[in-house]
């Protein structure tokens, strides 16, 4: 079994079938190695400097899969005969971020590679997330600036009153996506990875079936990358003018008076901080106990005091909406509220509009995976720590793995393309297990929110479990000169870690920029670096990384030197 | 460790102080003696020592209100310092009596920010303690401490008029009282409020229950709180420290303090909002209709009732009102150039020199009364633009200057603006041949004509001259 399947992943035989160019494909590329490529056609006999590479990583694939080869051929007898050779090396279905990411590392390895993809490429961050919605918060960011007398006038500025032009707004954040969505496009054709429109279905182990036709394409590895769609619970009728999901709010085509926001997580929370900037009033309706239920309760209780109380919101915690009605025969958006916890009805609200922010489902329907005996769990495509797909009996799947938000492992974009780079490492031959504590989190909101690691909750739990002291430090944006400088003083820094021996666990800020000071402490946690040595690394001062600084400085280590010999993690 | 202090407040996190050492900031100084420890029932909150450097500091917010129960380690109010903002949560069980120093004001450090009684029975004596003590905070710094000048009772109502910011009295008559038409409200039953409403409701102390509304489909929106608040609050204030003497001032402009003659000022916020208001107004295109009324009638019930503090702006506010009553195209506007908006209530705003505030008289007695007030509310905080904005028609009055006409531009957003001059006697002629004097007053309306036309506003002119020909109506 081991041999056959040696055979299949080498270059000799692939001279047998040949293709012709696929025509979108010579769409102008003019210059550059790529242009080589191009021309081999999808079987690619030709030695390019690109196949030469490939075959060196066939090598060390059939080396590692050495590791699991008891698996692999058992389920190889269960699923049948895989093709004996294939069109592409790597075949991703789903041209998201997480997608996107994996096409580019995959070729950057030599391999192969082709996306599908049924809709549009840049999946939902590009499309009807994350981007447009920097968009929005852009705007409600300036705008809040500018309405903020008592800011400006602190500031020695005088401005008239702020106004906007709704279509003005909407048009920057879906000019935004386009731009964004054809360099991404145009990112992945210059290095040339086949973009193949149409629905991808998996007939059975590295078969794909694109779109309705006969298209089908084998690949020896496939990644399953096809992300999620917003989450409507049952009861709500979403129909896209009063009742939205993010899908429709992104596009701005009105700003209600009141809008209720169902679900106080990051999107929630984003779009309150645009709906408010922009004029509306809003009540959060959170299932939980308390609002922003995902954040370390200490952020969640500033964020509270900075980011609900000040402003025009209103909130109502316990409570789930079990029936929404959109607005129509003049009567307004009728959501009825019952207790989460006794069930029992308890109020009914009527607002202007309803925004859907509970939460993303996965997008795994009519994928095919009962093909392949894959039983998703709740829409999820289970997985291991590899991202490899596991079937119903909890055995590997070989050859197929599952990226991003269909995996549910962690539903972030720049997860879902390390996720996929991961998997790129092991089919090319190095075990890459992704460090999930180590990817940093961010909500946009005016001050921004951000994090990484555990909170302290958790980190305290963890530390009862495994027996070790767990440590707090926070600093204040107040103290910052920067901060202070932008009149901007309100936040807080806070650092999790073990006293005894400098580990960071976790790390959580609410200021101005946290979106971006957070990464000094993600690529600490990634890289193992103990507080003892980052604290001696230098900020250019005056910046707002210094709130970091002061961070690590204030930790208070059991063992203040720092230990020559790196801990074994 | 707090307790071993004997504090009922720790900070709810003591890492924040990592800087400094945590001082024993907490002091119960309810009962000094030594001896009656145990029975200090009633406890004050004293701003804490959050760092070694802190001498003061400013109350973010109270996370509880007065009367809320307390139990231990709650967050009960968010305290500034130099250096950051920190929950200090209780250490005792008990009610938040009084709150001594309100939201934004300053505390010295050991000073008591807010009494905590034990049981709810307690509440009132420590409300009466917090009272008798309330000089006990130094440093509470808020803007309400102003120094006004003297009250003026003569000059307090009417003052300069201009089109600035407007106060408005907004008088309900029975016709126009807004129903409780929300769908959901079941029959008034339940209380539709937006976000803002509710809050402000709650920070302006306002029930909900007896605010209507004029949102959408009669939803309690900001405004209709704001002009609840004006009216709900209690009239206590007014006797001592009643409008100032604004007129006086308008009058002698040359002597006003602050004006260097030959600089430039820039336009507060308040006189931007009135400048851009006066450029919209442009796009509007108006007429005026003026009319003279005799006022012989209302200057006797003036007279009658003006020492219990009414005023003739507001008699002619709620003539006014009474008139537009009839008359709901002349209360309407046009927003967007296509359609009319009635307003689904009356709102007469009062065009004064000073910033404005918003009042909804009862009757014509509270009305005065709250007019009084308005001034001090205008005079401890500036207004924001919707305050001054929400107007449905206003009603501006130079007659106290010997004006015996003008004509006034018509606020944006609004349908009219009705300029009244000073009542004048004058000789005329009757129907019946004779020559007599009257008492007259001349008023001209300025109207949106896209809204109103000249039919329009001639008939409302002649029910407001019935009326106030005729001002028995007005008391009630």
């Amino acid at each position: 079994m081991q041999a056959s399947l040696s055979v299949s992943f080498s270059p000799n035989s692939s001279t047998t079938i040949s293709r012709s160019h696929n025509t979108f494909q010579s769409i102008p590329f003019s210059h550059g190695k790529p242009l080589n490529l191009r021309f081999c056609g999808l079987r690619r006999e030709a030695l390019g400097f690109t196949s030469l590479k490939r075959h060196d990583s066939n090598y060390r694939v059939h080396i590692s899969s050495g590791r699991h080869s008891n698996k692999v051929s058992a389920a190889l007898s269960a699923n049948g005969s895989p093709p004996k050779s294939f069109d592409y090396d790597l075949l991703i279905i789903g041209a998201g971020v997480g997608g996107h990411g994996a096409a580019l590392h995959a070729v950057e390895k030599g391999l192969k590679t082709a996306i599908v993809e049924g809709d549009v490429v840049g999946g939902t961050c590009v499309n009807r997330g994350c981007v447009p919605s920097k968009a929005l918060l852009a705007v409600s960011g300036r705008m809040r600036e500018l309405q903020s007398e008592h800011h400006l006038k602190a500031l020695g500025l005088q401005v008239s009153a702020a106004g906007y032009d709704r279509q003005g707004v909407a048009d920057h954040a879906n000019n935004l996506a386009s731009k964004i969505r054809s360099n991404l496009t145009n990112s992945m054709k210059a290095i040339g990875v086949d973009i193949l429109t149409g629905f991808g279905t998996i007939l059975g182990p590295q078969k794909v079936q694109v779109g309705s036709s006969n298209n089908i394409v084998t690949a020896k590895d496939i990644i399953i990358a096809t992300g999620s769609i917003p989450f409507v619970p049952k009861g709500i009728e979403v129909d896209g003018k009063t009742v939205i999901t993010s899908d429709h709010a992104l596009k701005l085509e009105s700003v209600p008076d009141w809008i209720a926001i169902v679900g106080s997580g990051y999107i929630g929370l984003e779009f309150s901080d645009v709906y408010t900037a922009l004029g509306s009033e809003v009540t959060f309706i959170e299932a939980l106990d308390q609002l922003m239920p995902g954040f370390d309760p200490e952020i969640g209780k500033l964020a509270q005091r900075v980011l609900i109380n000040p402003r025009k919101i209103d909130y109502h915690t316990g409570v789930f909406a079990t029936k929404i009605t959109p607005a129509r025969d003049g009567k307004p958006v009728i959501i009825e509220l019952i207790d989460a916890k006794t069930k029992e009805p308890k109020d009914t609200l009527e607002v202007d509009a309803a925004l859907i922010a509970t939460g993303r489902a996965p997008f795994t329907n009519d994928l095919g995976l009962d093909n392949i005996n894959v039983a998703t769990q709740r829409g999820f495509v289970p997985v291991d720590k590899r991202m490899r797909v596991l079937d119903a009996a909890g055995n590997l799947v070989p050859h197929l793995y599952c990226i991003g938000d269909a995996n549910g492992k962690m539903m972030l974009a720049h997860a879902a393309s390390a996720q996929g780079i991961s998997v790129v490492e092991q089919v090319t031959g190095r075990d890459l297990v992704l460090n999930h504590s180590s990817i940093p989190a961010a909500c946009f909101t005016h001050p921004e929110i951000s994090m990484v690691g555990l909170t302290e909750p958790q980190a305290r739990e963890k530390g009862e479990r495994e027996g070790f002291e767990v440590s707090v430090a926070k600093t204040s944006f107040k103290a910052n000169t920067k901060a202070l400088a932008e009149n901007e003083g309100e936040g807080l820094a806070k650092l999790i870690y073990r006293p005894d021996n400098g580990e960071i666990l976790g790390v959580h800020i609410l200021g101005l920029h946290a979106a971006d000071l957070i990464h000094e402490a993600s690529n600490a946690i990634a890289l193992g670096t103990r507080i003892q040595d980052i604290k001696f690394a230098v900020h250019a001062h005056p910046t707002l990384s210094e709130v970091l600084d002061e961070l690590f400085k204030s930790a208070k280590l059991k063992s203040q030197a720092s230990s020559p010999e790196p801990v074994a993690v | 460790m707090a307790h071993l202090l004997n504090t009922s407040f720790v900070p709810s996190s003591s890492s924040l102080c990592r800087k400094s050492t945590l001082q024993p900031a907490f002091h119960i100084s309810g009962n000094k003696s030594r001896t009656s420890q145990v029975q200090a029932k009633i406890r004050e909150i004293l701003m804490p020592a959050l760092s070694s450097t802190m001498t003061e500091g400013k109350i973010v917010s109270w996370v509880k209100s007065e009367g809320d129960k307390l139990s231990k380690g709650e967050s009960v109010v968010v305290v500034e310092s130099d250096k950051a903002d920190m929950d200090v949560e209780t250490f005792y069980d008990g009610y938040l009596a009084a709150i001594m120093v309100d939201e934004g004001g300053v505390a010295a450090v050991g000073s008591a920010i807010a009494f905590l009684a034990e049981t709810e029975d307690e509440m009132a004596e420590a409300k009466s303690k917090a009272n008798s003590s309330s000089s006990s905070s130094p440093v509470a710094a808020t803007a309400e401490s102003t120094s006004s000048p003297p009250p003026d009772p003569q000059e307090k109502i009417v003052g300069r008029a201009s089109f600035a910011p407007v106060a408005k009295a907004s008088v309900t008559s029975g016709s126009v009282v807004a129903s409780s038409t929300h769908p959901a409200s079941e029959g008034g039953r339940r209380i539709v409020a937006s976000p803002y409403a509710k809050k402000l409701a709650k920070e302006l102390k306002v029930e909900l229950g007896r605010v209507t509304g004029s949102g959408p489909m009669g939803r309690i929106v900001a405004k209709d709180v704001e002009a609840a608040s004006a009216a709900a609050s209690d009239v206590a204030v007014v006797g001592s420290a009643s409008a100032t003497g604004v007129g006086n001032a308008a009058t002698v402009p040359g002597k006003n303090a602050g004006i260097e003659l030959g600089s430039v000022v820039p336009f507060t916020t308040m006189q931007g909002a009135v400048s851009r208001n006066m450029v919209e107004s442009l796009a509007v295109p108006t007429f005026r209709v003026g009319y003279t009324i005799t006022t012989d009638a209302l200057d006797a019930l003036y007279k009658k009732i003006k020492l219990k503090g009414v005023t003739m702006t507001s008699l002619l506010a709620k003539a006014t009102a009474l008139a537009l009553a009839k008359h709901p195209v002349v209360n309407s506007s046009c927003r967007d150039g296509k359609s009319f908006t009635y307003n689904s209530s009356i709102n007469v705003a009062v065009a004064v020199a000073i910033d404005g505030g918003l009042i909804t008289p009862i009757d014509v007695y509270s009305l005065s009364r709250k007019w009084k007030e308005l001034v001090d509310k205008a005079r401890a905080k500036q207004l924001q633009p919707h305050e001054y904005n929400t107007g449905t028609f206003t009603l501006s009055n130079l007659g106290m200057f010997g004006v015996d006409r003008f004509d006034a531009i018509l606020p944006p957003g609004t349908g009219a603006i009705m300029a009244v001059g000073a009542s004048q006697p004058t000789v005329v002629a009757s129907k019946d041949g004779r020559i007599g004097m009257k008492n007259q007053m001349q008023v001209n309306v300025t109207a949106d004509h896209r809204v109103i036309y000249g039919a329009d506003l001639a008939s409302f002119l002649r029910t407001l001259a019935k009326i106030i020909e005729d001002p028995k109506d007005l008391t009630f």
